[in-house]
This record gives C-alpha cells, sequence and structure tokens, in this order.
C-alpha cells in the first residue's frame, strides 16, 4: 500500500497547514457561539420562571455555571496540549496551550465575579475562604503565573517547556474545584447538575444553563483559533509562506 | 412571560444591581477580548511588514 496517498491528521500539526484551517473554521464557531448566547439569554431571561427561594437573583447562574465550567475546562484542555507538546516536541500543541491560557483565565474571573455578586443577596457576602471559592482563585492564579512564565522566557521553546510544566503541575488543583464541595463543608451549594442523578432544578432553567454554556464553548474556540493565528504568525515569521501571508515580497 | 414594564425588567426583582452587575461585567469582558484580539492581528501584520521591509532593505545595502 502507498503510504504517501493516505489522509493523515498529522498534516495539521503543521501551523503552516492549520493556520488556514483556523481562519476557515473561525467565523462558524464565531457565529454559532453568537446564536447560541441569544437563544441562551432570551431563555435566561423570559421563558425562565423566577426562583421560588432566590426571586430573580438566581438568573446570575446562567452566566456563573456556565463560566465556572469553562474556566475548569479550559484548564484540562490547556494542559492537554501543554502535555503533547511537552511528550512530543510539537510546535502547535504548545502554541494552542499559549492561546488558551487568556481565555480560560477570563472565564475564571467572570466566574468569580459573578460568583460574588449572587453570593451577597444570597448568602450576606461579597466573599468567603471555604474550598469552593479558594480553589477557583487559585485557578485564575495558575492562568496568570502560566502567561507570566511563558512572557518571563525569550527563547519560545524554552516557554513552551517552562510553562507546560507549572500546566501540567496545576492540573491537579481542578478535581479540588470540583470535588471541594463534596470533600469540605462549604458554604457553596452541592452540584445542581451532575452526570450521576437527574439535575435537581426546573427543566427550562437547566436548558438556559445549558445553551449557554455551549454558547460559551463555541466562543472559547472562535477566540483561540483568532489567538493562536496571531501567535503562530508571531512565532513561524522567519518562514516564507508567513511572509507571503503578510504580503511582504520576497 | 416574567416581566410586565420595562421598570420591572430592569428592577429584577429588586435584585438589579446584581443580576446587571454580572451581566454587564461579563458582556464587557468578551468584547474586550474580541477587540484586544482584533487588534493583535493588526499589530502583527503591521509589525511583520515593518520586519520584512527592514530586512529587504538590509539584504539590498549588503548587495
Amino acid at each position: 500500500m502507498n503510504r504517501s496517498r493516505r489522509f493523515s491528521w498529522f498534516v495539521f500539526s503543521s501551523p503552516q497547514s492549520f493556520y488556514p484551517l483556523a481562519g476557515t473554521l473561525q467565523p462558524w464557531f464565531a457565529a454559532l457561539a453568537f446564536l447560541l448566547c441569544a437563544a441562551g439569554l432570551y431563555i435566561s431571561f423570559f421563558v425562565a420562571p423566577t426562583d421560588a427561594q432566590q426571586g430573580e437573583s438566581y438568573r446570575i447562574i446562567f452566566i456563573h455555571v456556565p463560566a465556572a465550567w469553562m474556566s475548569m475546562f479550559l484548564y484540562l484542555v490547556m494542559g492537554f496540549w501543554s502535555g503533547v507538546g511537552l511528550v512530543l516536541n510539537t510546535r502547535l500543541s504548545s502554541m494552542v496551550a499559549t492561546a488558551l491560557a487568556p481565555t480560560g483565565a477570563l472565564f475564571t474571573f467572570i466566574a468569580l465575579w459573578t460568583g460574588a455578586l449572587w453570593g451577597k443577596p444570597t448568602w450576606g457576602t461579597w466573599w468567603v475562604w471555604d474550598a469552593r471559592l479558594t480553589s477557583e482563585l487559585i485557578l485564575l492564579f495558575l492562568y496568570i503565573g502560566f502567561m507570566a512564565l511563558q512572557a518571563a522566557i525569550d527563547d519560545p521553546r524554552r516557554a513552551d517547556k517552562a510553562g507546560a510544566v507549572l500546566a501540567l503541575v496545576g492540573v491537579i488543583n481542578i478535581p479540588i474545584i470540583y470535588f471541594s464541595v463534596q470533600w469540605w463543608s462549604t458554604l457553596h451549594q452541592g452540584a445542581s447538575v451532575s452526570m450521576k442523578s437527574a439535575p435537581t432544578m426546573a427543566a427550562t432553567m437547566l436548558l438556559g444553563m445549558l445553551i449557554m454554556a455551549l454558547g460559551f464553548w463555541m466562543y472559547s474556540i472562535a477566540a483561540v483559533l483568532a489567538r493562536v493565528r496571531c501567535v503562530i504568525l508571531e512565532r513561524e515569521r522567519h518562514t516564507e509562506w508567513v511572509m507571503e501571508e503578510v504580503g511582504g515580497q520576497a | 412571560m416574567n416581566w410586565h414594564s420595562w421598570s420591572e425588567f430592569l428592577a429584577m426583582g429588586g435584585y438589579g444591581l446584581y443580576v446587571w452587575g454580572s451581566y454587564a461585567v461579563t458582556l464587557v469582558v468578551l468584547i474586550g477580548e474580541i477587540v484586544a484580539l482584533v487588534m493583535r492581528r493588526r499589530g502583527v501584520i503591521a509589525r511583520l511588514a515593518q520586519f520584512y521591509a527592514a530586512r529587504r532593505r538590509n539584504d539590498e545595502t549588503e548587495a
């Protein structure tokens, strides 16, 4: 069999072939994000009923829970691509990890901010040092630490490796955040949605939350694809194809 | 339908500050990221065009 004729997905592990692919996919993910968030917001404010216990303040969870999910999920994806970059020495994997960090940090910030604004009317306090809130704050510091470490090292390949080690060590924090409400007695409530049992909330509330989560997910993909394209241009600037892409003549 | 008027919608049952404070900051953060990404792309392309132009001039002087 002629191996060279077989299509291989590894073709996209080259920045040169991934760059145009990312450019083609990015607007579709952006459009999906916009539509899903619009539908999610409509359900959040006009379809989902008022909560019997919390009144209208509960509507914050339509962004709080999806943002918190994304903050953890993006960290896992960042850790995964960091690990792949470290083990297989693939440049693009590390570039994707670098591109994921700012979006992950922003969703962590949103989760903390909306959590504080929900906590004040519900618990009577903006902030407590309980296990869930503290570990989520550590997640923000991990993202910021990853970005600062990479920015401090001039050689991109060394920055990739140092960042990858930090990202992988930090992965231990994700199960700590997720299970913190079970392992310790926290002010933060347990999960309303889990894999094991039926959700303990009204169907329209759940639907709004899930659609918002999908919208945030598509937004993250669009933002990361846009950012990785910038990173590729910067780091591959010594190649012919980037020169042609930017429009400089040989 | 949950709301009978605009003012009722904005008041959010007395939680307006908290609800709109959450949604407004989220919107500002996400739009800020989009603007930053657009500016970064323009900046990268402008800087690279300068870089290639400088290198070309350098090559011509040497030749």
